[in-house]
Parts: C-alpha cells; structure tokens; sequence
C-alpha cells in the first residue's frame, strides 16, 4: 500500500508541475505583458510594475521565472482578477465550493439511477428492457446538455412552476457564507429559516444536477451493464448456481459487490466529464460556481483568472482521480500490485 | 451481507422520505410567510452610487431614491400639486424670492449596522444636504467626484444664493430671482436629505466616501446588503415616519440579461420585474400581469432651422404633413407609445389638450412644397441616432419609414449615423439637416421641457440641434417662470405649444411608456407618475388562498365520509 501510495503522489507531483508550466506558458501566450498577466494588475503604476518584475524575477532566465512564478502558486497567490481587482484565491474559494456541491450532486444522481439500471439491463441481458435500457443510454449521451438544460427551464420552471431556474438559493434567504457548500452553510447557520432555506436550496440544486447527471448516468448504465455482464459470466458465479443458491443471493451477495468495483474505477474519469458539464449548466442556471466565472473570464479576456482557474479545477479534478484510484485499491487488492498509474 | 443490503435499503428509503418530507416543506406555513413578507425585484442594472444627488442614471434613482430617503417635498399627485413630505408646510414670500420649510420634529434616521442616530431630522440635515451641492468648499462636495449631474442641468447653484436656518426646525432658501420650477426641483427624486450627522461621524472616522456607498436616510427602507452585479438587499425601517412599510424585507435581484428577467418572472422567482421583453407572454398568463405608465419624454424629429430647405417654416411643414406617425408608433414602438400632439406629455399638467396638431396628410404637404418653390421636390440628409433609448427604441428603422413616407411627395432622404459620442457632437456643431432624437424629462414641471430644448439660450450653448430662436416663445417662457398662478403658467405653455406646432422646428412623434411586469400577488403601486419607483405601498397577497382552494375538496369528502 505504501508504495502505491508514493507512486500516486509522485504522480501528482509530476502532473502538477507540467500543468503549472503549462499555465505559466499560458502567461505569454496571451497577448499584453507577461508580467501582467501573471498579476493581473492592469492598472498599474510605473513603480508597481518595477515592483511587480522584481517579484515575479522577470529580468533573470525563464527556470528563474518559473520559479518565482510556482512560489507565488504555492503560496497561494494567483494574482489578481483583470476584471474585478480582487484577488483571484479569494474569489475561488468563493466559487469553488458551488461547483464541487453541484457536481458530487449530480455524480450521486448520476450513480444512483446509471449503476441499478445497468445492472437491470444486465441481468435481463438481450431482453427488450435491456434493448430499452440500452437506447435510452445512447438518447440520454446524446443530448447536448445546453439544449437539455433550457428545455428543463421551459418544463419545469416556466411551464410547470415546480422548480425555481436560477442561483443556488432563493435570495430571501440570508445564509451567511462559512464553507461555501451551501447545505452545510445552511445547516452551521442560525437563521430562523433554516428548515425553509434547506428546502429552498434542495429544490434550486435538483434541476441544475440532474441536467448535468444525465450524460454520465449513462455512461454508467453502459460500464455496469458490461462489468455485471462480465461477473455474471464468471466461474464463481456459475459455481453458486451449481450450489443451488437463488437467483436473489447469487446478485446480491456476490455478482453486485464485484460489478460495483469496476465501476468506481471509472468513477474519477467520469468526474472530470462532469466538471466540464457543470461548466455549461452553471452558465444556464445562474449557478454561482467556478465555471461561471470562468465562462465570464473568457468573453471578459480575464488571462490572470483564465489561467488560475485552469489550474485550480484540473488540479481538482486529479485531486478527485487520485482519491478514488485509492478507494478502488481499498477495495480490490488486486489493483494494489498495478505497477502503472491508470 | 443481506442484514447489511436490508440496511443500506432502508436507510436510503429513511433519506429519500427525509428528503422529500422537506422539499414539500413540514413547515410550509413559514416558508410562505418569509415569501410574503418579502419582494424579490428584478432590476435591469447594479446602481453606481446610493446617492441620487450624484447621478441622473434612472437605475442608480430606482435603487435609491424613494425606497432609501426623502425629499422635503413630492408630488402628491399627476396634476403637478405638491405636498408635504419632510417639510409639513412651507412659505413663499410675494416676490418668489424666499421659500421657507417648516420641518416636521418626528422623524427618524435609519438605524443600522453601520450607524446609530442619536438624534432626530432636523435643520442641519437639511443644510448639509444642499450645502454639499451648493458649497464647492464643503467637506463633502468633492466627495465622490464634485459632480451633481441634476443641479448641474436646472442651474440650481446659480440660482439659490444660500439656505438659512432660522432654527431646528424652519430652513429658508434664498433665491437670486424668482423661479417658479424652484420648487418642483426640490421634489425630485434628486433632492434627497441626507444624515449630517452620519457625515460627522464619517469625517472623524476619516472614511467621508462611505457616504454615499453606505447610505443613511430617512426613507422606508435600510440597506442591508449589497453585492455588485448580484443583489441589493433592504429591510424595512421600522421607525419610518409615515408608518412602517408593509414588507420586511425588499431584494434587488440585479439581472442585466433581458431573457433571464423575463425567465425568473415566468418561474415566479421574482414578483416584480423591470422593463420586461416578450409583453405578449406575459399578458397570456393569468398570474401575471403586465403594466405601464407614460413617462415624461418625447421622441421627435427635428429640423435645422439655420440650413437651407428647412430654414422656410412651409418646407417644415410640408415634411410634418408628409409622416404618417400612427405607422411609426405602431412599428417602432410596437404600438407601446403615446402619439405625441406637442412636446408635452398628457401626464404633464400644462398639458393642453385643444393645441392644433399637424395630422398625417400627403396631398397638402406637396402643395405646400409648391408654394415653397420645390415643385421638383428635394434631397435631404436625416440623422438617426445609433443607440436605444425609451423615447425611440430604433431610430434606424424609424429613418427609413420617414424615407419610404417622404418619397412619396418627392423629397429623396439619406440616412446618415454616427458612433453616439460623435452624433451628439457633430450634431451641436450644426453639420446636419434633420435628425432623429429625444428628450427624457427630468422633473414634471413643464419648464423642462421647454427651456433645455428649444429656448434661443439653448440654440446658443448648442444642447438644441434645431437652432431655432423665437423671441415670442422665449418671452413665453420666461413669462411661464416667473410666475407662480397654474392657470397662467399653463396658458403661457399653450402658447407656447401653438407657436411650436406652427413654426414646426421640429415633429413631436411620442411619448413612450415605462413597463414592469409583476405577479398579480403583488398589490400596490409600484411605478410612480413622476421619477423612479417605490415599494413602500407594495403589499403581497397571501398564496396559502390557493392551496386552500386546492385542499378543499379532499376535506368535503373526509365531511361527506
């Protein structure tokens, strides 16, 4: 398990570093000066900017630079936004909170209907609920999710009433910001509303999740119904039919625990797909998330918070592939021995 | 692992109850009342300042004005008759010269988070307040820029010489001459009284800018909150002179994006929204409902009365004959605007519903023409503004309707648009032959409509792009200001009308409304005749009637088991 676990790190390490340079690169990609693309200070004086070239080392070599560039990182200091002034860590920490809410949502919606309706599909394998399964997968992978997530406005909020179409949380309700996930704000709050705030942001996140929950639920119909196809052929599994246990025991007991497993594997990848449809949805919902502000940043030419907030969702992103790479091995000891980073 | 599954099953089944039980709300009680206790308002723009003195910009007046402070006077009513407000009665002297407040000895500043009174309004309050506009070497004149847009436009520094207190509770204002529009400028949305002692305390705090960002007034709401491009968040001022307002709590939901209004009016995310587009979808839906008011502007068409054709008083008028107006209401307003008779609104109390109007008639416009001597007709240059404004939505399209109208007496038009900056510049130094613009008024008083727009003053300083002088008309006018009897007044402005409505200097085409939609829960007025609006009369109808009403049913039959 050790050595797993310093493989992942060094892992981690290395991805980071390219990805850095990467956003550091970015700095001089972008038109304007790179000095102040990596501060974000376009109102600068003339001794600011001296100021500015002196921190940020830009009169020695580029190793120099991007040196000075990853303290600035580490330290937790991402410049600051072209676009409002303020700085960039702050506005994250902000944002970030509504994002990674929205998404682990919407990954348990997407779990929560995806896995037992591939397994259905499985275990009824070639029938016509498998074949009705199967193309409401391909229907559901299909739909653009900006066209999905307006057609859910004009359902259920505009046509039906039922649920609310903008923000996290009706704006009545004055939830005093701790942690930023907005359920547990609600819940450490001591507002007199709290049972009616709870239920107010339930209702808010329900559309926004379930837009963004479709396409990887259907991924997860596909990797369940392949992984428990896959068990229910195996010879354990044919060894306790011979043993004469019923059809429930043989699922339960045994053919679901080692489908699941295969699933979580692929549960980091699918996160990353849906960090990038929760982007889009954000737009759609008024969603107050990183990927709102980035959408903004980019039509506003924010470089400075283009290039950090790259940096911070795919440095997320790995984050959340590593946690379940670990989880994965936890469960399966085989997957200890692997010696590549999957 | 069946124990294990058995458990897992109902503690998911436990959740989902758990879940639904608050969606559905075991409380719902609660949660109506917090809604209606409170209005959501989904307002076009984030307000620059919470100061209206500083800015003419309707969103920042909207934002501020009558929810956050009060002037000395208002308007009580459409027909201009002024009423008391923080002054409980006034006096003007014979001469016009001298205006004296009595001010009322109750009323109470907000008390927030930021600033505790402890005191009541009384005279000085109202001395900083019009010092701050009035003194260039007062400590907070040149606090948030030194520019005061609306004093600035009525000349009000050139005209009040200095305000007096005469003791805690009686100010008099000095004027320079008499100005019968005096004191319809102090009933303003503009003319807010601010806390002299918050600025005291912010002077000793050295922080004077908070003034303005962190506002203190007298008005039925406080600020709570305020988030850039986000919300403005009010609570009600409980001590509000005039009794409490009926909401505790009032939120600007800032939606700049027109489609994202009109969808969170639609959802009932909020209760009142602020120029609404798609009119036709809201009207179809019973629980909504739509309303306007004309406000006080006038899109027109004007002529360079200093160039050649349209320096002949027939050429004018043979080109007003020639516009069919109802056509452009209906097309570029989409039939949402008032036509306009003259420059002046129906809303206006000068209003004067027996002046002449140029109807719509073709044949006399041609021989007109003729006896002007442009039997062959002539080519024209016509000036459409580049932007959108209240008073004309499209003033390309509105150009090329008065091109496809003129062709038909013979008058060839060539439309010619400018970036906005450029177009007003161009257009004060005289380089065009007509053009397409407006006028928003800044106050009811039918003054300004007239002295900014087409007194000879006006023509001089370039702020009229007609260039059109008439001693007679100006005469008028100043006749109009200095006296204070209506009756007189209105019949100077009616001569004034007539004259303009004969000399032609340029076409009035209309006045166009201001429209809001709202849920049909939500009573009170909202939109005010004069100046922004207010959310002190609003009230919200309960919605526990309608899921009565739903709910009786199933009790008839429980009865009838």
């Amino acid at each position: 398990m050790l050595t797993f676990t310093l493989r992942r790190l060094s892992l981690f390490i290395f991805t980071m570093l390219v990805l850095t340079l990467l956003s550091f690169s970015l700095s001089f990609l972008f038109p304007g000066d790179t000095v102040i693309n990596h501060s974000g200070q376009i109102n600068a004086t003339a001794t600011e900017l001296a100021q500015l070239n002196k921190v940020y080392q830009m009169d020695k070599n580029i190793f120099t630079q991007y040196g000075a560039y990853l303290t600035h990182i580490l330290n937790g200091d991402f410049g600051y936004s072209m676009a409002s002034h303020s700085p960039i860590s702050i506005e994250i920490i902000k944002l970030l909170p509504a994002t990674i809410e929205l998404s682990l949502v919407a990954l348990f919606i997407a779990m929560l209907i995806g896995i037992p309706l591939g397994f259905i599909a499985a275990i009824n394998h070639n029938k016509a609920s498998d074949n009705a399964i199967l193309s409401f997968a391909m229907l559901g992978y299909s739909i653009p999710v900006f066209w999905l997530g307006l057609l859910a406005i004009l359902i259920f909020s505009i046509g039906l009433g039922w649920l609310p179409s903008a923000g996290q949380i009706s704006l009545l309700f004055e939830i005093e910001f701790v942690t930023g996930v907005q359920f547990i704000d609600i819940l450490l709050s001591d507002s007199p509303y709290k049972w009616q705030a709870f239920s107010n942001a339930s209702a808010h996140i329900i559309l926004p999740a379930c837009v963004i929950a479709l396409a990887p639920a259907t991924i997860f119909i596909r990797l369940s119904r392949a992984a428990m196809i896959e068990v229910l052929a195996a010879s354990y599994i044919r060894a306790a039919k011979a043993k004469g246990l019923s059809f429930k025991q043989i699922i339960f007991r045994h053919a679901i625990r080692n489908a699941l497993i295969q699933i979580i594997r692929h549960v980091g990848l699918q996160f990353a797909n849906l960090v990038t449809l929760a982007m889009v949805t954000e737009v759609i919902f008024s969603w107050p998330g990183i990927g709102r502000w980035m959408i903004e940043s980019i039509s506003q030419r924010d470089y400075t918070a283009i290039q950090s907030g790259l940096l911070v969702l795919s440095c997320f992103i790995f984050i959340i592939h590593i946690l379940t790479d670990f989880i994965y091995a936890a469960l399966n000891p085989l997957a200890r021995g692997n010696n590549h980073g999957s | 692992m069946v124990v294990l599954t058995m458990n897992f099953k109902s503690i998911l089944s436990l959740i989902i109850v758990a879940f639904i039980s608050i969606l559905t709300g075991c409380n719902e009680t609660n949660i109506l009342s917090l809604s209606e206790r409170s209005i959501i308002y989904c307002s076009e723009g984030s307000p620059e300042t919470f100061n209206p003195q500083l800015s003419i910009s309707g969103t920042t007046t909207d934002a501020s004005a009558k929810q956050l402070y009060n002037t000395l006077i208002i308007y009580t009513d459409k027909k201009n008759t002024l009423g008391p407000s923080l002054a409980k009665s006034w006096h003007v002297t014979r001469d016009g010269k001298k205006i004296t407040f009595y001010l009322r000895q109750d009323v109470k500043f907000h008390h927030t988070s930021y600033f505790t009174p402890t005191r009541l309004f009384n005279a000085d309050d109202v001395l900083f307040s019009f010092n701050r506009v009035l003194d260039k070497k007062h400590p907070f004149h040149q606090v948030s820029g030194g520019q005061y847009p609306f004093f600035q436009s009525v000349n009000f520094t050139d005209l009040v010489e200095k305000v007096e207190k005469i003791n805690d509770f009686t100010v008099r204002f000095i004027l320079k001459r008499n100005d019968s529009s005096f004191l319809a400028n102090l009933a303003t949305d503009y003319a807010v009284i601010l806390s002299e002692e918050y600025g005291q305390t912010l002077q000793n705090k050295s922080t004077p800018h908070d003034i303005d960002i962190l506002p203190i007034g007298t008005g039925p709401f406080k600020l709570k909150d305020y988030r850039v491009g986000s919300l403005i968040r009010f609570y009600r001022h409980d001590a509000y002179w005039q009794g409490k307002a009926k909401i505790e709590q009032l939120v600007y939901d800032i939606s700049p994006r027109e489609t994202s209004r009109l969808t969170k009016l639609l959802a009932n995310e909020c209760d009142v929204s602020s120029y609404p587009i798609a009119h036709g979808k809201i009207t179809e839906r019973s629980d909504l409902k739509l309303e306007s008011i004309t406000s006080l502007n006038v899109g027109y068409f004007g002529f360079n009365t200093k160039k050649e054709p349209f320096n002949n008083k027939l050429v004018r008028q043979a080109i007003s004959l020639a516009i069919n107006k109802q056509v452009l209401i209906d097309t570029i307003y989409q039939g949402q605007a008032a036509r306009a008779k003259s420059i002046l609104p129906k809303t206006s109390w000068a209003y004067d519903s027996e002046t002449p109007e140029l109807g719509y008639d073709p044949i006399r416009a041609k021989s007109l023409l003729e006896v002007a001597g442009y039997t062959q007709g002539f080519t024209m240059d016509l000036w459409a503004m580049p932007v959108q404004r209240t008073y004309n939505p499209n003033a390309l399209t509105m150009a090329k309707l008065i091109q496809a109208d003129l062709k038909k007496i013979g008058v060839e038009v060539k439309i010619v648009s400018y970036e906005w900056i450029t177009f007003l510049r161009r257009l004060s130094l005289g380089e065009h032959q007509s053009f397409l613009l407006g006028w928003n008024a800044d106050h009811p008083d039918p003054d300004n409509f007239f002295t900014p727009m087409l007194s000879c003053s006006s023509s001089e300083k370039g702020s009229n792009p007609t260039f059109w002088c008439n001693k007679e008309f100006d005469q008028l006018l100043k006749n109009a200001l200095s006296t204070t009897n209506i009756s007189k007044r209105k019949s100077y402005y009616a001569k004034a009308m007539r004259i303009i409505n004969e000399e032609m200097p340029l076409l009035p085409i209309a006045h166009s409304k201001r429209f809001q939609a709202r849920g049909i829960d939500v009573e009170g007025n909202i939109l005010e005749d004069f100046g922004g609006i207010s959310f002190y009369q609003v009230t919200k109808k309960p919605k526990k009637i309608q899921y009565e009403d739903l709910l009786e049913p199933g009790k008839a039959e429980k009865v009838s088991n």
